[in-house]
């Protein structure tokens, strides 16, 4: 069965068209990138994903049921900015995802876990911060992270709400190219490791291509001025990438090491302040 | 070099900082003493001397009437009445600020009133105040309270919108409810921007204080200064106001320092 179904969906603002008929299916365990041109919906699409938006028309079901009106801890979700809590430490914020989902009564009341429950999470969130490499920094508070680490940070809090798919808003847009590479390799890793099903939005071709299952392109087919906004963009292209990217292949890939590959992956990590000294 | 390029060495900064003070303290003895030399009897710039005098006569002895040193009971009577209002203010502050910055309905509930009621001039209430809940502790309570409560609830309710929407997009998406939305994510959030705010609203909390107890009061700073102007006592007053303002400037450093101690990511986050 698929994971996601999104069956005739249109966007529209007052008069202006901005999604049109959009029919897609997501299998689980996919990683699929959505690209196109700036303007032309994607992170519209990706908002209604989270129900941060509602369609204009048409449903989306997830595992079947049509998803809920507002965000819920079944689709997760990092955003190129703000993704993590600034008042709390790297552990604190990684915690945020079982506190949230406390199954005691206190726990519920006060949004946080307790007693053997919170070992568990305690246990759970160290293991996801040695995952995304930082452990050395788990008392730190996010500004004293540099931009890759606390995109990571923000990863690992998402995977601790054990979430049925996430949803990436340009996460690493804002990176320099070392350490989107560094960050590369650890998006191929967890997809793979913790079987997650996962849709990002990026503008960066290259990305979508290396990182992803399948890409999709959404583009408008017909742009002209004088249209005035009644034809919106819908899904032109549907790529599923060659060779065929399944957990097992991956670590052939990974294997690989290409030109904008990162230095090998026991080393240092270049966007570490907290290792080199940079922002301490 | 130009101007803004020049900056003061650490210890001369330091000096810098004291010489409007000494100014001041310069300029008041040269006029003190050109007064005092026409007339040893002007009360309006006293002597260092009579300040000491008087220091000594409100601070350090016991009243022959009352029995009690009256700078203490002063001090003590502002002070709890200041904290009392500013306890007020506040949690109407956190109640109000996260509910019509957090909650639309409450937003429209609640936001119009609020700016409306904030433009109310506060010491024109004082009369509707005294005839109301008497003349008491009440009626001061309350007009500070009523005075810095608006400003302080419309600066929380502001800040609570500005919190970014992926911030809490992102809270939902890990399962929190309204509730624990506000217990974990926007209070953490908001309560060291609040003492930023309470520490502004210092100001005219004393002003709306001193009004009340110049009106109506039995004890207190105001109401000393009002009432020993009746016999032009300068070398009371002086030192009452420096009093004040010391208190109110201590305030203020503590609230600083309660700051970087409880919310040690503060100053980072606010700075990025």
């Amino acid at each position: 069965m698929s994971l996601i179904s999104v069956r005739n969906v249109w966007k529209e603002y007052h008069d202006t068209v901005v999604l049109e008929q959009i029919n897609l299916t997501i299998e689980p365990r996919a990683f699929v990138a959505l690209v196109g041109p700036s303007g032309c919906g994607k992170t519209t699409f990706l908002k209604m994903l989270l129900s941060e938006e509602r369609p204009t028309r048409g449903v989306i079901e997830l595992e079947g049921k049509p998803i809920s009106p507002e965000p819920t801890a079944d689709r997760g979700v990092v955003f190129q900015r703000y993704s993590v809590f600034s008042h709390l430490t790297v552990l604190g914020n990684v915690l945020m995802g079982a506190d949230l989902q406390a199954k005691t009564g206190a726990g519920r009341f006060f949004g946080r876990t307790f007693g053997r429950e919170r070992a568990a999470a305690v246990e759970d969130a160290r293991a996801l911060i040695s995952a995304v490499g930082l452990s050395h920094a788990e008392q730190k508070y996010p500004t004293q992270l540099s931009g890759g680490m606390q995109q990571r940070l923000a990863l690992a809090q998402a995977l601790m709400g054990k979430p049925k798919v996430l949803l990436l808003d340009e996460p690493f847009g804002a990176l320099d190219a070392g350490i989107r590479a560094d960050i590369h390799v650890l998006m191929r890793k967890l997809w793979n490791d913790r079987a997650l099903t996962v849709v990002m939005v990026t503008h960066d071709l290259s990305e979508a291509f290396s990182l992803a299952t399948r890409v999709i392109a959404f583009e408008r087919r017909r742009n002209e001025p004088t249209d005035g906004g009644r034809y919106g963009a819908t899904i032109t292209k549907d790529y599923d990438v060659w060779p065929k990217r399944t957990p097992a292949a991956l670590d052939a890939i990974l294997s690989l090491s290409g030109r904008d590959d990162p230095q090998p992956a026991h080393a240092t990590r270049r966007d570490d302040p907290a290792e080199t000294g940079v922002a301490s | 070099m130009r101007l803004i390029n020049l900056r003061p060495p650490s210890g001369a900064g330091r000096l810098l900082a004291l010489l409007p003070f000494i100014f001041v303290a310069l300029a008041y003895l040269v006029g003190s003493s050109v007064r005092l030399a026409a007339n040893p009897s002007d009360k309006l710039l006293p002597a260092f001397a009579s300040f000491a005098d008087a220091i000594n006569r409100m601070a350090f002895t016991t009243d022959t009437r009352t029995g009690d040193v009256l700078m203490w009971v002063d001090t003590v009577a502002s002070l709890e009445r200041l904290f009392a209002g500013l306890a007020i203010a506040t949690l109407a502050a956190v109640v109000l600020g996260v509910a019509i910055g957090l909650v639309p309905y409450l937003r429209s509930l609640l936001g119009g009133f609020v700016a409306a009621f904030s433009m109310v001039p506060p010491l024109a209430i004082l009369p509707i105040l005294f005839i109301t809940v008497g003349l008491g502790e009440a009626a001061k309570i309350t007009l500070i309270a009523i005075g810095i409560a608006p400003p302080l609830v419309r600066d929380m309710a502001l800040r609570v919108a500005d919190i970014p929407r992926q911030q809490i997009v992102k809270a939902e998406t890990l399962g929190a409810s309204t509730w624990t939305i506000v217990l974990r994510l926007v209070l953490p959030q908001m309560l060291p921007r609040l003492l930023d705010s309470i520490r502004l609203q210092l100001g005219p909390a004393w002003l709306f204080l001193i009004a009340a107890e110049a009106i109506a009061a039995e004890a207190g700073l105001g109401y000393r200064i009002f009432l020993v102007r009746r016999y032009l006592a300068m070398d009371v007053i002086l030192p009452y106001v420096a009093w004040i303002t010391l208190l109110a400037f201590i305030m203020d450093v503590g609230l600083v320092a309660l700051q970087r101690r409880a919310f040690p990511w503060f100053a980072d986050a606010r700075a990025s």
